[in-house]
């Protein structure tokens, strides 16, 4: 808890001090319960509008249904008739303790693309599972891109555990069967939790009717997710727009990781031009500092020829442009992606053309484990693809720079999104 | 400050309020720099990616907030696109005051399309129930077809509605200018898509994660100006349907109505014929945060008929191409 008084003003700090904001995600498969799990987290923390509760209500009433907390974020129409999610909803509330954004996401295979959408932005993904059933395909394909999406906090949340009559051996079995998933999919020891979100035991409050379960309550665990490490990587900046104004001229974006101070010895790339950053200015005027997350005007002695599309990162530790990039693909397209075809990729604030190499192993839903390569990739899923791109790409590993090693794949027509990747990074030698 | 320590054990029948007296979300300052910093990313790459964008203005204090943060993304350069206002006629005079001056004080060129041309040039017909809200569609499509605008900024939260906590930052409308919420592009991280084909256009939303509140202790923080309604100030109003509407010549008033004078506030400003005020003391930003951060209802379930129509009346106005 510190950073939180010097940067009023000046927003100086560079760290996202612990109890900040925590970005949420719930995932799993349909019907397993998780837009009535979000739905009880805002309603037994208190965090509904009396307007909206009384909304709620009347449109139980109205059903015969009694209070559905699901209709809380399945506000579309389409949802709400089907009693599906269709899109990710966001809501937000804070407890004491932490500021949280919930993000509700579809599970159906369909709209896949969608939860990927809310997973990419999150600290903390709840992977809910329904102990009557177990993990299925969708557990296993929304597990296995929680962890390509890096998403640092992974929670396995058993629900409907009041329809299991609380029984611990029926938690026990869907905690052994994820446990050796993680271990696949490389997740780090991930918490597990029994709730029932329809009745509330065990997700605000803790259970009376599971006294064999020694964890706390879901949102006590949310609230002690660690916040990110200090960073100590170093520093990228995509420029989005250059600033001209008279003598003024700043190459404003935000910084994506690291810290970068006047003085700082930088290079543009892909176009190679090297300079010294002169100031730093940020909303709230000169910086002695900023860090990952503040958006800003770079200035540098020197009159460099940078436009959008150009990254900003220290000399001494830049990421080497390259034409060839290979990364991790969740493809969300109807129409299969082929080698051989061509397309749009945007990295960073650079869009450049780019064909397909190579598709290599698929993720099998079924097994989690490896489907030998096709000729084609296609709706919904996830592999290694090569692509060879027109211009040069200074691309990060996703690993360690998840702003400077992800990019989409566009439509080259009409500008759909059609994929997203997560790249391998390249070999540093060169 | 009280807190939500303890709050009782709700049931599924009988669903608790959140204790009175409770504050709704204690926020650090420093997430109000992260969400100013992600709201100036967004509109830096609205100037990067589009050629002919527009900022809607009406001088509410959501679009004062998205004007405040474009200066300061753009700054010291001029503000890289002109402001929009699709006025219904029906507005409140001391807003469009404010409107014009805010303008003129950012130095920024001011557009204003008028639903009264719309309904005389025949292009939509005025409601039986006089309101002009819905009317508005028509009248913002026509300008986005006349500029040839390829974005529109807004500063819908998607905390004011159902509907709108699906939307996207970088939304798609068609050449219809419709939403189409089962065809919503994956937005992935922070790489705001913007690309599309002639004739369609983006809505662009840099407040999309910032709450009621957010907003309230943000324009506190920086003391920015907005129109004097939103304090708490005496006023002839009416009552109707749980509402507190202004007295004026856009509201007739209905047999059993009657004027009285009480001392009331604006949370979110509109038509005069659909936004009710609310009851308030809170004459200045702290007294204005703190009543916001205690209130138990939504903005817009406490002053927008328009909103209260039906369940998705939101999301039917947004497929049309609403705002």
């Amino acid at each position: 808890m510190t950073g939180e008084t010097n940067d009023l003003m000046t927003g100086t700090t560079t760290d996202r001090p612990a109890g900040t904001l925590l970005r949420v995600v719930a995932a799993g498969s349909v019907d397993d319960g998780k837009s009535t799990l979000i739905g009880r987290l805002l309603h037994d923390s208190c965090a509904v509008p009396d307007d909206q509760l009384a909304a709620l209500l009347a449109a139980g009433h109205e059903r015969g249904t009694g209070l559905d907390l699901s209709l809380l974020t399945d506000g579309l129409r389409a949802e709400r008739e089907q009693g599906i999610t269709i899109d990710v909803a966001y809501r937000y509330f804070a407890t004491p303790r932490r500021s949280f954004v919930l993000i509700d996401t579809p599970g159906h295979v369909q709209y896949t693309r969608n939860m990927v959408t809310g997973a990419s932005t999150a600290d903390a993904a709840l992977l809910l599972v329904d102990v009557r059933t177990g993990l299925t395909d969708q557990t296993r394909r929304h597990a296995a891109l929680v962890a390509a999406l890096g998403v640092r906090h992974v929670l396995l949340v058993v629900n409907k555990m009041d329809l299991a009559d609380w029984a611990e051996p029926a938690y026990r079995a869907v905690e052994r069967e994820f446990g050796a998933l993680a271990e696949r999919l490389g997740l780090a020891a991930p918490a597990v939790v029994p709730v029932s979100a329809a009745t509330g035991d065990n997700v605000v409050e803790p259970s009376t009717a599971m006294p064999w379960y020694p964890g706390g309550p879901l949102l006590a665990r949310l609230e002690e997710c660690a916040a990110a490490p200090a960073d100590d990587r170093p520093a990228r900046l995509p420029v989005q727009v250059v600033l001209r104004a008279g003598e003024y001229r700043g190459y404003a974006g935000r910084i994506e990781s690291g810290v970068l101070r006047p003085g700082d010895e930088v290079v543009a790339l892909p176009s190679g031009g090297r300079g010294r950053i002169a100031a730093i200015d940020d909303a709230g005027g000169e910086l002695a500092e900023a860090g990952a997350g503040r958006s800003v005007v770079v200035r540098l002695h020197e009159d460099l020829d940078i436009s959008r599309g150009e990254l900003l990162a220290p000399a001494a530790d830049a990421p080497r442009p390259t034409r060839d990039l290979t990364g991790t693909v969740c493809w969300f397209s109807p129409r299969p992606l082929r080698v051989g075809d061509r397309l749009l990729v945007r990295h960073g604030t650079q869009v450049t053309r780019a064909v397909v190499r190579a598709i290599g192993d698929r993720f099998d839903p079924a097994t989690a484990g490896r489907l030998p390569g096709a000729a084609e990739l296609e709706l919904n899923a996830l592999a290694e693809v090569t692509l060879r791109t027109m211009a040069e790409l200074p691309v990060d590993a996703y690993r360690q720079h998840r702003a400077t090693g992800a990019f989409l794949l566009l439509d080259e027509h009409d500008g759909d999104t059609l994929g997203a990747g997560m790249a391998r990074g390249q070999d540093r030698a060169a | 400050m009280t807190t939500l320590a303890e709050p009782p054990r709700p049931t599924l029948a009988e669903p608790s309020p959140r204790p009175p007296g409770t504050l709704r979300a204690p926020v650090r300052d420093g997430h109000l720099n992260d969400l100013r910093d992600e709201a100036i990313h967004v509109l830096r790459e609205v100037a990067g990616q589009f050629d002919r964008p527009a900022l809607l203005f009406s001088g509410g204090k959501d679009s004062v907030l998205v004007l405040h943060l474009a200066l300061l993304a753009f700054r010291p350069a001029p503000l890289p696109f002109p402001l929009l206002h699709v006025d219904t006629g029906h507005n409140f005079p001391e807003v469009l005051a404010f409107r014009d001056a805010a303008a003129e004080r950012a130095g920024a060129r001011l557009l204003v399309a008028r639903v009264q041309d719309s309904i005389d040039a025949g292009r939509v017909r005025e409601r039986p129930d006089g309101l002009r809200n819905p009317l508005q569609t028509v009248t913002l499509l026509d300008a986005v077809a006349e500029h040839r605008f390829d974005a529109l900024i807004g500063g819908a939260r998607r905390d004011e509605d159902r509907a709108r906590a699906k939307e996207r930052i970088f939304s798609l409308r068609d050449e219809f200018g419709q939403w189409d919420p089962r065809r919503q592009r994956p937005e992935l991280w922070q790489l705001y898509n913007g690309r599309h084909l002639p004739g369609e256009h983006l809505r662009v939303f840099p407040l999309s994660n910032w709450t009621e509140l957010d907003v309230w202790r943000y324009l506190a923080r920086e003391d920015v100006a907005l129109p004097a309604l939103y304090r708490a100030h005496r006023r002839r109003v009416l009552r109707r349907d749980g509402m507190w509407l202004p007295e004026s010549p856009h509201v007739p008033l209905r047999a059993g109505e009657r004027v009285e004078e009480r001392l009331v506030r604006y949370r979110t400003v509109g038509d005069v014929t659909c936004t009710g005020a609310v009851e308030s003391s809170a004459a200045d930003y702290p007294a204005i945060v703190t009543e916001v951060a205690l209130s138990r209802t939504t903005e817009r379930g406490a002053t927008r008929a328009d909103d209260r129509v039906g369940q998705a009346a939101m999301e039917d106005r947004k497929r049309e191409g609403y705002f």
